[in-house]
């Protein structure tokens, strides 16, 4: 049994390369913090880090995986920050230890926001595509402007989190944020690799043709919708222990977009990609945050639209597919690696489970290409005239 | 009377004063293979998606087994035994061969297993897996995909295209497996291939065949009966032979 | 009253801006979410006529050329090479436009909110109550601007093609259609408004910041929902009906705290009873 367990899919070193990579970045840090090496910042630097691995993670179940769009990410991540903090806060005053007290908010603060999810999802999943989008973005501000005014969360002060938040004597918080990262790339990468991830693939690839083979699409929809709303809740929740005060500003429409930044540059349906890109990003805004100060910190937006902006492109614009074949860094490292390759390793059956390319629909690009010669008949017939 | 496993009654359709499909009567017996033919447009396909539940019949009923199905959702009337292909292949591209079958076998309860199985990873979520997997295997045997196994969807030759979509939904384990074109774009040697498939899958499977073609020698090679449909209505029903030798068949196809 | 008439104005900015979301929406089947943002460039053309001096009439002008031109820049460059690919692709490509407007406009002319002045109209009185001008004026030229695009599309070669285009586009184009030229003059007609509605924003909020023109977009996009998307009396009647509900909520002190909430309430509710909006027409899919 345990033989047949150690040669599953889940015991490939390809597939678990990024609970590795995770660990050990976490050993490397608490070694450093034990040393007096890792200054206070860094450590601060390394909770964002967390936090923002988590909301990209998740997000890119919604938007990789399902390929439905959510602009409210950042709202579930409010209904955590602000619910679970204050749960946290009341339980300080029973409960001593401020881990219990996260633990146990952490838990509540998800499930608020994945009930919100279900919410949310209910109504909007049943319509068919931009419609997501709008309606979590309008989820995202009612979020916010409930909370601005509910006189319990402080209103337009922010909620004051200073009972609950880890200062230097407690534990350094970034180990429980990544070993929560550890939790969520286990939770999240099982559903993916199992038959129910399939299921949910199959949707984003051809919804009509999963309804066909029985899959209740509906269900699977909400489902990965209130997974992923979980997970922003607990970023939350991790949010509200980390900074004083929460504020409802933090969670504008342009975190969802910079979430959003993230999964795409990471490769929408690519978990490590995400963790990749949440890191870089995150990094690179920290480093910003000194040097650009006043309009230009609008440099980093432009920079984000510009990511946004040519990653699409490059992708999915069919008059850059030759280019895409031959610069995606895909491409490059099968060539690089294609030389020591058995042929009969090429296509393994664990090939597809990671990186999916976005999808483009055939028959539209079809369409495109008769228009492009419509016209350039239509041209040769005037020139002849 | 009771071996019947499809009855349409009066079946019909209208999109906005276009009478797309009308009184459609269909009566397919058990183990029966059964061809719905007519020129383009005549409203093949729409029948294909009313009895799948994409489309809502604005008249009429149909029954599979004697129960009524008119009215449930897509999924639902796969779950109660209609399987079917599409004209344009809609399998899913980005994924491997096995896998699109596997999709397939998704509702089959020897292989449930909830959400929370697999996210956690109990023993159930392994057994699950290998035993689909195994299945899905035995499916691609029968079509001669067991090779292609590993490769994406959309890598495939176009005939094996229609093959594996043909295999994903017989995973799907119908009574009733409904097939759009199957032999479409295939070459006369794989339309060959494909006749023999179809029969076997049909006595290994217990299955009634509904199928729409457009090649004659097809549908002549395999159904036993078949029905014509002219602008939406019923030109003629019967006997594969008869049938295509009515002169309002001929009519219909060559005009006058 | 006086209540009714804000809203009713407002109501008409709204339905300016969602008439272009609803038209792109209609015609290349996509979600201009830079379309905002189009407002603020518009507004910010204003300013810079008004800087130099020139009189409100040519700012107005060239606001209106300049969102044209903007429109038809973002149509070319970011969209039209996404057409055919999936709706998510171009979504979030559009999403990097409204940044890109965001940002640059914030490299250009700074974070801090510019004061504007169009001239004070002062105000009438109406029906018992004093009505300030530029409401008046928001109205009127907002229905004359609705009810000439109304016949447009109706009277004209150009409009019909584009409901053909909306309806089938690959049948359009089998009809000799030219649809990208259609797809570009509607991205073009929704900017030009787009500009009509950055003036008379201008006119009840004088201060614009680079961010100026999301609220209101997102606003009116929730307008064109509303009213159902891709239904042009819709996006008018949505705008309308949202605008009288902002100020109405405004104007109750209980509520006005949570006037966001009751609008983007208002779309899920709405989405929940009737998916297709108010007056909306129900789309089949092709299998």
């Amino acid at each position: 049994m345990v033989k047949k367990l150690l040669k599953s899919d889940d015991f490939k070193l390809k597939n678990c390369i990024n609970y590795l990579a995770v660990t050990v970045a976490l050993v490397v840090c608490i070694f450093m913090k034990s040393q007096g090496k890792l200054p206070n910042s860094y450590a601060n630097l390394l909770v964002q880090i967390g936090y923002s691995i988590i909301l990209a993670v998740s997000l890119n179940l919604v938007v990789g995986f399902l390929g439905e769009l959510s602009l409210g990410h950042a709202g579930f991540m409010c209904v955590g920050a602000y619910m679970g903090t204050f749960i946290s806060i009341q339980l300080s005053e029973v409960i001593d230890s401020k881990i219990v007290c996260l633990l146990i908010s952490m838990l509540c603060g998800g499930l608020m926001a994945a009930f919100f999810g279900f919410l949310v999802g209910l109504p909007a999943l049943r319509l068919k595509g931009d419609y997501l989008a709008i309606v979590t973005l309008a989820f995202g501000e009612i979020v916010r402007n409930i909370f601005k005014n509910l006189p319990w969360f402080g209103k337009a002060m922010g909620l004051t989190t200073s009972a609950v938040r880890f200062t230097k004597k407690d534990i350094p918080l970034f180990i429980i944020v990544f070993i929560m990262v550890l939790v969520t790339l286990f939770l999240v990468q099982n559903l993916v690799r199992s038959k129910h991830g399939r299921a949910i693939t199959a949707i984003r690839d051809n919804e009509i043709a999963a309804k066909a083979m029985g899959i209740n699409v509906t269900f699977y929809k909400l489902f990965v919708f209130v997974f992923a709303a979980f997970f922003a809740g607990v970023a939350g929740v991790f949010y509200g222990h980390y900074t004083t005060p929460v504020m409802y500003t933090f969670f504008s429409y342009n975190y969802s977009i910079e979430i959003l930044v993230m999964v795409v540059l990471g490769g929408m349906g690519s978990i490590n990609g995400s963790i990749i890109a949440a890191t870089l990003i995150t990094v690179i805004n920290f480093k910003l945050q000194d040097a650009l100060s006043g309009d230009l910190a609008a440099l980093k937006y432009l920079i984000y639209a510009l990511i946004l902006i040519g990653i699409v492109l490059f992708n999915n614009a069919p008059k850059f597919r030759p280019y895409k074949e031959r610069f995606a860094p895909k491409a490059l490292i099968k060539k690089l690696t294609e030389k020591n390759r058995k042929p009969s390793d090429i296509m393994s059956d664990e090939a597809d489970w990671n990186k999916i390319p976005t999808k483009i629909k055939m028959d539209e690009v079809l369409t495109v290409d008769v228009q492009d010669k419509l016209s350039a008949a239509q041209k040769a017939a005037k020139e002849e005239e | 009377m009771s071996d019947v496993v499809l009855r349409t009654e009066d079946l019909g359709i209208t999109f906005g004063g276009l009478k797309a499909v009308q009184s459609v009567n269909l009566e397919i017996r058990k183990k029966q293979l059964y061809g719905l033919v007519g020129p383009n447009g005549a409203g093949k396909t729409t029948v294909f998606n009313l009895l799948t539940g994409v489309y809502q019949p604005t008249t009429g009923t149909f029954y599979l087994d004697g129960e009524e199905l008119k009215g449930k959702t897509q999924e639902a009337i796969n779950h109660k035994g209609i399987a079917r292909t599409f004209q344009n292949i809609r399998l899913y591209n980005n994924m491997s061969v096995i896998r699109n079958v596997m999709v397939g076998l998704h509702n089959q309860p020897e292989f449930r297993c909830n959400p929370f199985t697999s996210i956690l990873r109990l023993p159930g979520h392994y057994k699950a897996e290998e035993a689909m997997r195994a299945r899905a295997k035995e499916i691609l045997r029968i079509f001669g995909l067991e090779e292609e196994r590993n490769n994406l969807a959309c890598n495939l030759p176009y005939g094996k295209q229609r093959k594996l979509e043909i295999a994903r939904a017989l995973a799907t384990n119908p009574k009733l497996l409904l097939l759009d074109e199957p032999a479409a774009g295939m070459n006369p040697h794989e339309t060959e291939d494909l006749m023999h498939i179809v029969r076997r899958i049909r006595d290994e499977f217990d299955l009634t065949i509904l199928l729409i073609e457009h090649d004659m020698k097809f549908v002549s090679g395999l159904c036993d009966e078949i029905t014509v449909l002219n602008f939406g209505t019923v030109l003629t029903q019967g006997e594969t032979s008869e049938a295509l030798n009515n002169p309002e068949v001929i009519k219909a196809y060559l005009g006058e | 009253m006086n209540i009714l008439f804000n809203g009713l104005s407002l109501g008409a900015i709204y339905a300016l801006i969602a008439l272009g979301y609803t038209m792109v929406y209609g015609i290349a089947k996509m979600l201009n979410f830079a379309h905002g943002d189009v407002i603020m460039v518009g507004a910010y053309a204003l300013l810079v006529t008004l800087n130099l001096q020139g009189h409100i009439a040519l700012g107005v002008v060239v606001s209106v050329v300049v969102c044209t031109v903007a429109g038809i820049v973002i149509e070319k460059l970011a969209y039209k090479p996404l057409r055919g690919a999936s709706p998510l692709a171009v979504l979030i490509t559009a999403i990097g436009v409204s940044y890109l407007l965001q940002s640059v406009s914030q490299l250009i002319f700074g974070a801090a909110p510019q004061p504007i002045t169009i001239g004070n109209f002062g105000t009438v009185n109406l029906f018992g109550a004093e009505i300030s001008t530029s409401t008046i004026l928001t109205l009127v030229v907002g229905s004359v601007i609705m009810a000439c695009l109304t016949v447009f599309i109706k009277k004209t070669r150009t409009g019909r093609a584009m409901v053909a285009v909306s309806e089938d586009r690959g049948a359009a184009l089998l009809m000799g259609i030219n649809v990208n030229r259609i797809i570009m003059i509607t991205f073009a007609i929704g900017s030009a408004l787009a500009a009509c509605a950055s003036v008379f924003y201008l006119m009840q909020i004088p201060s614009l910041e680079p961010t100026l023109g999301s609220m209101p977009g997102i606003k009116a996009f929730t307008a064109a929902v509303i009213g159902g998307i891709g239904s042009i009396p819709g996006a008018m009647l949505g705008g309308v009906l949202l605008g009288v509900i902002e100020k109405v909520c405004l104007s109750i002190p209980a509520l006005s705290p949570y006037t966001t909430a009751v609008e983007f309430g208002l779309l899920i509710v709405i989405l929940l009873v009737r998916p297709i909006g108010l007056l909306g027409k129900k789309r089949r899919e092709k299998v």
